[in-house]
């Protein structure tokens, strides 16, 4: 069997969006250091329920680290001490017995609290309406080998699309900015043979959205040492670039 | 009196999909715009669904109980997607993929549906990389393929170890540009609770907001469930957490038949449980067969660490047995044969639950760098959770409960027995027949949402051209809503009781995997049928639920789930006990060859069970819809 710890958590509770939250300081005793800190949360809510108290509310569903539903800020950090790692998938064998663990939702003006530690993140929805695809409407396209496609591209491509849209890029930003997310989702698109013809007029797009919901970048580079793909900064670089060259040329078109 | 007609079209197999397409009736452009869809999930199937009716002008309102549609659990699939198109000159062709599918689903499914999904496999390919999804690559630029369980050819296409999540993402992304268009509107953190008929036809469906608490309904002109399925009826599975039976469930009461309940799919490659604490098994891709070799120490009471076992102390029992599939037989045999090993006491690990998946072998001989290369997302996944390397010592795998192969009963066009109502992907009955092979599900998502419904959905909305849809100020919509509140609010304002909703659903599982799992017999059965409604009475009368029914309550949540799914478990321990043959996801101990393979009997069993709901204290009455073997000759399987 494995070994056996004994926490003290203070975890943020709040009924709704309009509430007043205030930190719930309970002992989380007997949690088996295999377990996940998430099913560390459901013995806890287990034991509250059996003391009738409403049991805690967090965003969780796959528990394999790709359906990026969890999240939640551990001591300060999205998602908690470990590197690449999504809630769900951080194990309890990463604490020691006797700590402290301070459990709040992640905190942006654009993910407002919904419940305890859930948070409303549609505010990523909205970006990827604004251009984050290829229009390529259900057909009868193209062979899939008639356009090559360098490893290199597709390998670059699917580095970007590995992001999970947790929104701990957001949560670890003291600007609460989303380049990261953005730019992720650009760059797979962008780098793309076949995401060339909307290249300017999605960036553009995705990025003005992007500046509606989320703050500034200020390269702190927090969001990338948050993130459980390990979503790389150059995407960013890329996005600004991009841009840049986006406001150009969507600008010559328009005076065409 | 329900007649099953599978309408399937006459004609040699190879033709019957083209011939239908054109002989169904088609709505023109401009009146798709008059026709209002619901569609149930954002999964593969529903996302592409939704997006591909969308664009071809229907009105479509797409439901969620997630925050976004990219959440659904097609995410979490890691393989690959198969498809006929021969890139590697191995062979390949569509009616190889169709025979291959036919007899890994062990000769329990439609061939007229198989062949369909082969065909347009070729197509899903084309689609999803003309949409951006990043497929691996060569060097030279084209389209990499890799073998998968249960097939001799290289016909799988893979996105890392994330292709579920590549797939879904573009046809999530797909759907995002519709709604931005308007065409379609998405509700999201709504959990459909009821299907809504009138005069036997499907004009809507009841749904709670997950975020107020608030009971609302919708009406259309046909709805579609594209909502997965049941393997969470087990509790500990591979599924997400929220994944249930709920909408295909309260379908089935109203009329919709459920066919092949018992069929569920076991996974050979999971992490095995580690304590009774855990909420979910995480499933390692079985692309690991690939390269793992499986093999569990001969000496029951082996106590040296695995590389410390000489070869020949090591029993590669697939290897053994099944010399020209070895490793990578299909999932039933690779599952089943790792249940004899563990139960002959040669499990390995603390706990003795598992058996090895070793790649020492592919290491020393492609280097761990090519090794990393290839499954390197897997590894570390499998670190964080055991605090084991798996590049050097061996990983533990034990089966788990996977994909469900039973759902609704659909004909051809997959419409279920109720007018108006279609199910797709997992949610239905129709491709995989009593098994489902490797790099499957993800083609057959795609496959009903991209390009099967939106042709066979025009065949039944043409002859509704001018009709409205049943306004939900109907009385069958405000009676259906009534039911759904009155039903939730009973769970709030019951008080007292004795335990947590997770409680009743793990006494739950542990019935189910315990007498409908791995192996089923006849006593087993008849206890199951015993116990599920003695639990469910306890869990009626008892289980505790704390909060308001208005907001969020994901106790309330889980409460109206858990109720459906002990309903839905009886259902499935009758159709076990009824079908007395071995095939598949489905071994009945009493139906098994000398050498203790599954053992079939066409005379008998060629059949698909459909069941009907007879009212809430009546067993269901079992339909049986024949199959017919024309193209692929019923043989028994064998692997070795």
């Amino acid at each position: 069997m494995s070994k056996m710890l004994n926490l003290k958590l203070k975890i943020w509770r709040q009924d709704g969006p309009h509430s007043q939250g205030a930190f719930l300081e309970v002992d989380a005793n007997d949690i088996p250091e295999d377990a996940s800190f998430l099913e560390m949360l459901d013995v806890v809510n287990e034991r509250l329920i059996d003391d009738d108290v409403e049991p805690i509310t967090f965003g969780h569903d796959c528990r394999e680290g790709i359906c990026g539903s969890c999240g939640v800020m551990i001591n300060g950090q999205a998602h908690g001490p470990e590197k690449a790692t999504a809630t769900c998938q951080l194990h309890m064998r990463k604490f020691n017995d006797g700590d402290e663990i301070v459990v709040e939702p992640w905190k942006a003006e654009a993910f407002p609290v919904l419940k305890d530690l859930m948070v409303d993140r549609r505010a990523f929805d909205r970006i990827i309406e604004a251009g984050g695809y290829i229009s390529a409407p259900t057909g009868t396209p193209q062979d899939a080998n008639a356009t090559l496609i360098p490893k290199e591209v597709a390998d670059t491509a699917m580095d970007a699309a590995a992001c999970i849209g947790c929104g701990a890029c957001v949560a670890a930003c003291p600007n609460s900015a989303a380049q990261l997310f953005t730019s992720a989702k650009l760059a797979h698109l962008n780098v793309l043979p076949q995401g060339q013809s909307e290249r300017w007029k999605r960036t553009e797009n995705m990025v003005e959205t992007m500046e509606d919901f989320f703050g500034s970048c200020t390269n702190h580079g927090e969001c990338h040492d948050a993130c459980p793909k390990e979503i790389s900064l150059d995407f960013i670089a890329f996005m600004n670039r991009d841009y840049v060259k986006a406001k150009v040329k969507n600008r010559s078109l328009a005076a065409q | 009196m329900v007649t099953l007609d599978s309408k399937v079209p006459d004609g040699p197999v190879a033709e019957k999909w083209d011939n239908h397409k054109f002989s169904i009736k088609l709505v023109n452009p401009s009146n798709k715009r008059k026709f209002d869809i619901i569609v149930v999930g954002t999964g593969l199937a529903g996302s592409s669904a939704a997006a591909s009716l969308a664009e071809l002008g229907y009105n479509v309102k797409v439901f969620t109980y997630h925050d976004s549609p990219r959440r659904a659990h097609s995410i979490a699939a890691q393989g690959g997607i198969n498809a006929a198109k021969n890139y590697r000159n191995d062979g390949d062709s569509v009616h190889r993929l169709f025979y291959d599918t036919v007899k890994g689903g062990d000769y329990r499914s439609r061939e007229a549906n198989v062949h369909r999904l082969a065909q347009v496999s070729v197509d899903i390919i084309d689609q999803c990389v003309a949409q951006g999804v990043p497929f691996a690559r060569e060097y030279g630029g084209l389209l990499a393929n890799r073998s998968f369980g249960g097939a001799q050819v290289s016909r799988t296409f893979y996105a890392r170890g994330q292709t579920g999540q590549q797939l879904l993402l573009g046809a999530y992304q797909a759907l995002a540009s519709q709604i931005a268009t308007g065409k379609v509107t998405l509700y999201n953190h709504s959990d459909v609770l009821d299907i809504v008929t009138k005069d036997g036809e499907a004009c809507g469906i009841v749904t709670r907001d997950m975020l107020t608490g608030e009971v609302h309904s919708h009406s259309a002109h046909a709805v579609v469930l594209a909502t997965g399925g049941y393997s969470n009826v087990y509790y500990l599975s591979t599924n997400a957490m929220a994944c249930n039976v709920t909408a295909a469930w309260r379908a089935h009461r109203k009329g919709a038949l459920f066919a092949n309940p018992c069929f569920s799919q076991i996974h050979p490659t999971c992490i095995p449980a580690s304590d009774e604490f855990q909420s979910k098994l995480t499933l390692m891709s079985e692309s690991l067969r690939n390269d793992g070799r499986i093999w569990v120490p001969r000496d029951r009471d082996e106590t040296r660490s695995a590389d410390q076992i000489p070869e020949d102390d090591r029993y590669y029992y697939l290897e053994e047995k099944y010399p020209s599939f070895g490793n990578l037989v299909p999932r039933d045999v690779a599952s089943r044969n790792a249940k004899t090993v563990v139960d002959e006491g040669r499990g390995v690990g603390p706990l003795k639950n598992g058996v090895y998946l070793d790649f020492a072998a592919a290491i020393a001989r492609d280097g761990a760098e090519a090794v990393k290369e290839r499954y390197g997302n897997l590894f570390d996944m499998y670190e964080r959770i055991t605090g084991e390397d798996p590049y050097s010592t061996p990983m533990r795998i034990y089966p788990a409960i996977h994909y469900t192969m039973g759902g609704l009963w659909v004909d051809y066009n997959l419409m279920t027995t109720v007018p108006g109502l279609y199910a797709i992907g997992e949610a239905n009955f129709s491709d995989h027949g009593a098994n489902r092979l490797g790099a499957s599900a993800l083609m057959q998502g795609l496959a009903d949402g991209y390009f099967v419904l939106p042709y066979t959905i025009g065949d039944h909305l043409a002859p509704k051209l001018g009709n409205t849809p049943v306004p939900t100020t109907d009385a069958v919509f405000t009676e259906a809503v009534q039911a759904v509140d009155d039903r939730t609010r009973q769970w709030t304002t019951k008080k007292g009781g004795t335990h947590g909703v997770e409680y009743y659903h793990r006494e739950l599982g542990k019935i189910v995997w315990e007498y409908i799992g791995m192996a089923r017999n006849e006593a087993g059965l008849q206890k199951a049928l015993s116990e599920i409604p003695a639990l469910r009475e306890e869990f009626r009368k008892n289980v505790k639920v704390l909060g308001s029914p208005d907001g969020i309550n994901s106790m309330l949540e889980k409460v109206n789930r858990v109720d459906d799914f002990m309903e839905f478990a009886e259902l499935k321990a009758r159709d076990a006990l009824q079908r007395e043959e071995s095939c598949g996801g489905h071994f009945r101990e009493e139906s098994q060859t000398p050498e203790g393979e599954a053992l079939r009997d066409d005379e008998n069993f060629a059949y698909v069970s459909a069941w009907e709901w007879k009212g809430p204290d009546q067993p269901q009455e079992l339909h049986k819809e024949p199959l017919e073997f024309e193209n692929v000759k019923l043989t028994q399987r064998s692997y070795k």
